[in-house]
């Protein structure tokens, strides 16, 4: 018996990770990798709320979280490809323009 | 200890670990394996919680498709290793302590609020069945919808990752 505290706080623990490799990470294919860490957390806090309420829903929220995450991340390395083909680099700190 | 606490501490023991390792590699290509291990770890986790298709899914979707796609783009685009800028020093100075605050304080209240209720091994089995019947009946306006988000984001890759062509306006 594992109590639901433990699994909250482990949740919030890799979403604080996600927060703040997303803030010192100066690499744009780090901080995008931070923001799947933070997805990840918050399933991990909706599957051990659906196993404390007994509500499978918890469960189905998951896999919509994924399909979004699944999304973000085909679109999200292509703008990632455009950048670095127009600018050459992947810190982001020299990514300091809208427009070339 | 029981068995089932020493499998949760198992596996939280590599999320932590795996977390902190992404934070404190400089290579994209470690962060990416790190990030590997800590999905793997979580889909440990969601086992122990009884939500078995879940853990496959996260196991064949995230560490598999997705992962890959990471690890894809940081060959592809040779990213080698990050360099090393001077963070702030009021961040240091007031994020650190602040930080270890906040988790302390978080932890408490949350060790306090629900310390005496325990989930079970498998207290909810997600079987495949019952998950299908939920998303296919009571959340299918959301499924379809999802579709829709997919299909938009495969022509926006497609458009984004496509090499312009060489006449349309260079502005430099």
């Amino acid at each position: 018996m594992v109590p639901l505290s433990y699994y909250l706080l482990l949740s919030g623990f890799l979403f604080a990770c996600g927060v703040a490799g997303f803030l010192i990470k100066r690499n744009i294919i780090t901080i995008f990798m931070s923001i799947e860490l933070m997805l990840n957390g918050v399933n991990l806090s909706f599957v051990a709320f659906a196993a404390h309420w007994h509500a499978l829903a918890g469960q189905v929220f998951v896999f919509f979280v994924m399909v979004v995450a699944a999304a973000e991340t085909a679109v999200g390395l292509a703008i990632i490809i455009a950048v670095y083909r127009t600018r050459e680099t992947l810190n982001v700190d020299q990514v300091n323009l809208l427009k070339l | 200890m029981n068995f089932h606490l020493i499998l949760f501490l198992a596996f939280g023991a590599v999320c932590v670990g795996g977390a902190i390792n992404l934070l404190a590699q400089r290579h994209p290509i470690n962060s990416a394996l790190s990030l590997i291990a800590v999905m793997a770890a979580l889909a440990g986790e969601y086992l122990l919680l009884g939500a078995e298709f879940v853990a496959a899914v996260q196991v064949i979707v995230y560490a598999g498709a997705i992962m890959v796609l990471f690890v894809f783009v940081i060959m592809l685009l040779n990213a080698g290793e990050e360099e090393e800028t001077k963070g702030s020093r009021v961040a240091v100075l007031f994020g650190v302590p602040g930080m270890l605050i906040g988790g302390v304080l978080m932890a408490w209240v949350v060790l306090r609020q629900s310390g005496t209720e325990a989930v079970p091994i498998g207290a909810l089995p997600g079987h495949p069945a019952d998950i299908a019947q939920l998303l296919f009946h009571d959340f299918l306006l959301p499924f379809e919808v999802t579709s829709i988000l997919i299909l938009i984001a495969i022509m926006g890759a497609v458009v984004l990752a496509s090499k312009p062509e060489p006449m349309a306006g260079k502005v430099h």
